[in-house]
């Protein structure tokens, strides 16, 4: 194992900055930096550290501490380097008589009232108090509490009489993974300010002045967990000492070495220094040098990584003859053999498109183009799809047609350039929260916000930001909400005619124009079907045609639904009217959900694709391919996820190998996933638990988690990011080796040693990743494709001279209905989501201490449609589609339109998918889960078919003992 | 795949070609079935349409002709 050797890691005490240069003189060195630096961070730059307690460079400086005073020539007294801009020809002295006698008079009075715990102390060699009282040279405290009556300290909590000492507070562990002891706490603020300018939450301020100084989280009444706290650690990791401290670290002891490694959470895909003793993991640390999340995280990186020791964990592979029978625990080589007899056993009965692969979102771009290459280059066939089918197969499709290629256009950083934000169908505060801190800077610096959701998201309004427009708009109508805002532009000649003229197709976007302008498109026109009030849409498309740089990020709430890929197209649209593509601050910005959707779409996931979007009906990229792995490739599409299921119940398709994924709980309309995989005579989950797919599973191979492989993520901005092996994989294989070692059964010979060897085999076979190899990405930290010769160090920023395809490409965007509709029996519009604590299906978060925060799904509903029919908070419902139903708590809130209810999908419990319906986006069939119409009514508790499914899973998890 | 299932799946993708411009909507659908749909989905919409076709879309019916 070699450790990623990690750059300069060095806390440079205040932010960089950017400015002209400015050379000046630090203890006789000169030193040049940007203009706007502060001379603490020039000193850093030089090599020479100044003593600071309050300063951390992922904060603005905030000159409370005084300990890092320097002398500076022709300047009286003894300025905060901190607070202290460079100038050019300055001349500073960071060590003096002086200077270290006001150090050291401060540090005394810090010490004064700190307890001498350090040997015990949770920091204990972590701590910045400590070491920068070894570094003023601090060697005696005068100051004493006085012997008799109060004491004058904060971490006594009694007297020598053994009076108890009201200025001692009780350490506050109510969160789950840090704990707060305020007797450690040296008021620096660096807790509240990273709450305030890292995270963006405000939940933590402080009370009280001078000696009464406390931090606070949330009212006197809250402690950590019920105040507005997030748990995104921000302030844990901005703490000098052990005030904010990981109860890990408090439990493990200080870890002693890191591995710089990419999060397996959400489409953001922030870095994180792994941080442990032997393979024992202390802690998440967020990596400042990482591209994506800039030193930040999030609930679910930082703390939620507990399931990769649950005991729920499933080590070793199994297998049974029916799904009725309980699970036989075998070795790797029989479970193998079992699996590959029984594929190619169906294929002998069934044809050779009888099989396929769910290639997972969760794996590593390595193990995913194994997988798809499995089913091309074994199976030999194309039936090879993965859950981006469910989520942004839309995006695909959509911005392929108008751009030439489905990539997302900018990188993360360019949000910091933003004028006028508009955030449609997504919640990046719960979806995506790492991003949504630095859209909120962004936001508090000024940016305009434009929301366009059905329900108010925390981004409407909450701490120092509110969005200049929400259109709540009903569930479904995207299109015509988008196309009105396109009239809007159009018909008030707002729109960007040079920009057109130069980028795009004119004569297309004259037909375009013609469309749009048509009244039927009117804000006045839609808005009976849309609910959005049309003089708040107008000002709305104005603010974004006008308002300067214009970005659009967009989530599952533009793309889940029927016209899922028209609403794509018509933000694409968008986008080029206003001359919004192509430059920094603006863009069209798909946010991914999972770690490695992206990267599982590149990799060939989809079947009518090969690696890097190529369609399987050309014949000179099949050529590739086939020269690369000596067979022939199919060039028919293969089979999507809705089909593979419909081909099932038809007895068409009969085996599944399904690889990270529990389509069970996340694909729509559980009871045909059910009937379709009960279906099939060989169905292999690949995962980490068993999760409930394996309830109509044959064969269960055990999956390793990101913490034990070597490998890349691509995130949301096509950043090709390393994941480092840090620990053995508990199940013996990495999960790229798993398949492997599969396809070996099945007579592939592949021999491939190590991950990068599987990187050289997409870089040789898919042009935007011609570049990519292992030592790039040791040497940049990260890529983004293309990357390739043209860019050989990566494309930050898409369609900077023009568009991908040559010519921007303007679609129509006719608004059509979705048959979803409600009437009297269904007179209710669901739509569901998540929320921050958990993803996904929960599989990972239910199995860590997120639970505090959701432990259940619950039903979001407006009182008025509560109080119709009888229901009150939390109170059991029941919830009834076309579909199925189930029941859950109500919970009552005005965030949701009075017709609108919500939920999320975390439990398997709940499984909010029974209610959703089969109805998919026209384009590529991703299913319709943001529009379900349903119908509400009070409940005692679980309906028979939660019980009925409940009792199956139990059984279907029945695992006989091991053979002796 | 259930007849109605497939009918509207096919219908909704002669719904959006019939909005956009130009005189080849349905061998625009045509190219979308046979980029998209698997053959074993293109053969039962053939066959269905073989059997009458009952609730297809014009550009459907057309489409299915082109790609027989």
């Amino acid at each position: 194992m070699k450790d990623f050797i990690i750059p300069d890691d060095r806390d440079m005490g205040t932010p960089a900055t950017k400015g002209a240069p400015v050379t000046l003189s630090i203890d006789g060195f000169d030193v040049t930096v940007p203009e706007g630096t502060s001379v603490m961070r020039a000193a850093a730059e030089a090599g020479i550290q100044v003593p600071k307690l309050c300063a951390t460079d992922s904060l603005e400086a905030f000159g409370s501490c005084r300990l890092c005073v320097v002398e500076i020539e022709g300047r009286r007294g003894t300025p905060a380097s901190c607070t202290t801009p460079v100038t050019p020809g300055m001349v500073v002295r960071t060590q003096s008589d002086k200077v270290r006698k006001i150090r050291n008079g401060v540090m005394e009075l810090y010490i004064s009232d700190h307890p001498l715990d350090c040997l015990t102390c949770a920091a204990n060699g972590d701590c910045e108090l400590q070491d920068m009282a070894g570094m003023v040279g601090l060697r005696d405290v005068r100051y004493t509490a006085p012997e008799a009556g109060t004491l004058a300290n904060h971490f006594e909590a009694r007297n020598t009489s053994g009076e108890s000492n009201p200025e001692w507070l009780p350490k506050d562990d109510s969160n789950p993974y840090f704990t707060y002891d305020p007797s450690k706490c040296i008021v620096c603020s660096r807790c509240v300010r990273a709450c305030e300018e890292v995270q963006g939450t405000f939940a933590l301020t402080i009370e009280g002045r001078g000696f009464d100084s406390r931090v606070r989280a949330g009212t006197p009444a809250d402690d950590f967990l019920t105040s507005d706290c997030v748990s995104c650690g921000a302030c844990v990791q901005a703490c000098p000492t052990a005030t904010l401290q990981e109860k890990s670290v408090i439990e493990m002891g200080t870890p002693n070495r890191s591995v710089v490694t990419t999060c397996a959470y959400c489409g953001v895909g922030c870095s994180f220094k792994a941080e442990l003793n032997g393979d024992q993991l202390v802690r998440m640390v967020p990596y400042k040098h990482g591209k994506a999340n800039r030193g930040h995280s999030c609930v679910k990186g930082r703390f939620a990584y507990g399931y990769a020791n649950h005991k729920d964990r499933i080590l070793n592979p199994m297998i049974r003859d029916s799904i009725d029978e309980p699970w036989r625990e075998v070795g790797w080589d029989e479970a193998l053999s079992f699996a590959a007899d029984r594929m190619r056993g169906l294929q002998d009965r069934y044809g050779q498109k009888s099989i396929g692969v769910i290639t997972s979102s969760r794996c590593t771009n390595e193990e995913t183009f194994l997988v798809q290459k499995l089913a091309r280059a074994v199976f030999r066939n194309n039936n090879t799809d993965t859950c981006a089918r469910v989520c942004h197969s839309p995006t695909g499709y959509g911005l392929g047609q108008t751009y030439g290629t489905s990539a997302g256009t900018q990188d993360f950083d360019s949000v910091q350039y933003a004028d006028v934000v508009i955030v449609i169908g997504a919640n990046p505060t719960d979806g995506h929260p790492v991003f949504a801190s630095r859209l909120k800077k962004r936001l508090r610096e000024g940016a305009k916000l434009i929301v366009i959701d059905p329900r108010r998201i925390d981004l409407v309004k909450s701490a120092h930001i509110a969005a200049s427009h929400h259109l709540p708009l009903r569930p479904g109508t995207n299109v015509a909400v988008v196309s009105a805002l396109a009239h809007v532009i159009v018909t008030e000649g707002l729109f960007d005619e040079a920009y057109i003229r130069e980028r795009c197709d004119w004569e297309e976007f004259q037909e375009y124009a013609a469309f749009i302008s048509d009244a039927r498109h009117s804000p006045e026109a839609t808005e009976m079907l849309t609910g959005v009030p049309s003089e708040e849409l107008r000002k709305a498309a104005r603010l974004y045609a006008t308002g300067g740089n214009g970005a659009i990020y967009y989530g599952l709430g533009v793309t889940e639904h029927s016209q899922g890929s028209t609403t794509v197209m018509g933000i694409a649209n968008l986008a080029m009217l206003t001359g919004n593509v192509g430059h920094e601050g603006a863009g069209v910005n798909p946010l991914r959900g999972q770690n490695n959707v992206q990267g599982s779409c590149d990799m060939g996931s989809f079947p009518h694709e090969l690696p890097g979007y190529r369609h399987v009906k050309l014949p000179e990229v099949r050529k590739i391919f086939e020269d690369a792995w000596g067979v022939e490739i199919d060039p028919e599409p293969g089979l999507r996820i809705p089909n593979m299921l419909d081909a099932a119940v038809d007895g068409s398709f009969k085996g599944l190998y399904c690889q990270g994924e529990d389509i069970l709980q996340s694909d729509p309309d559980t009871k045909h996933v059910a009937a379709g995989l009960a279906a099939m005579e060989c169905v292999i989950v690949h995962d980490l638990f068993l999760n409930e797919t394996a309830n109509y599973a044959h064969v269960f191979l055990p999956g390793s988690t990101f913490l034990e492989k070597d490998g890349t993520f691509t995130n949301a901005e096509r950043r090709i990011n390393r994941v480092r092996k840090v620990m053995a994989p508990k199940n013996g294989y990495g999960d790229w080796e798993v398949t492997q070692l599969l396809a070996n059964a099945m007579g592939a010979g592949w021999n491939y040693t190590h991950p990068a060897q599987i990187m050289e085999e997409i870089a040789a076979t898919t042009p935007s990743f011609a570049n990519v190899d292992y030592a790039l990405l040791e040497e940049k930290g990260s890529v983004q494709w293309p990357c390739n010769e043209a860019n050989p160090e990566g494309t930050p920023m898409m369609h900077v001279d023009g568009f991908v395809r040559g010519k921007g490409r303007f679609m129509i965007t006719e608004y059509v209905p979705t048959d979803e509709k409600t009437g009297p029996r269904f007179p209710l519009l669901l739509t569901t989501g998540r929320i921050l604590s958990q993803y996904n299906v929960g599989a990972q978060t239910r199995r860590t201490e997120n639970v505090v925060w959701h432990e259940q799904d619950l039903l979001e509903i407006h009182p008025h449609d509560a109080e119709t029919r009888g229901v009150k908070d939390g109170d059991w419902v029941k919830l009834a589609s076309r579909s199925g139903e189930t029941a859950l708590r109500a919970t009552l809130t005005d965030r949701v339109s009075p017709g609108v209810v919500y939920t999320t999908f975390h439990h398997p419990d709940t499984q909010a998918n029974v209610i959703t319906t089969d109805y998919s986006d026209w384009a590529t069939n991703c299913p319709e889960y943001k529009v379900t119409a349903v119908q509400i009514s009070p409940s005692n508790g679980p309906t028979d078919w939660q019980e009925d499914y409940a009792e199956q899973a139990a059984r279907s998890r029945r695992i006989l003992p091991a053979a002796e | 795949m259930s007849p109605d299932k497939m009918v509207h799946m096919a219908n909704q993708i002669a719904t959006f070609f019939k909005s956009q411009p130009g005189d080849d909507k349905a061998e625009k659908v045509a190219n979308h079935l046979t980029d998209f749909w698997e053959p074993r989905m293109r053969d039962q919409l053939q066959d269905y349409v073989a059997h009458g076709g009952e609730g297809l879309d014009q550009d459907v019916l057309e489409a299915v002709r082109l790609i027989s």
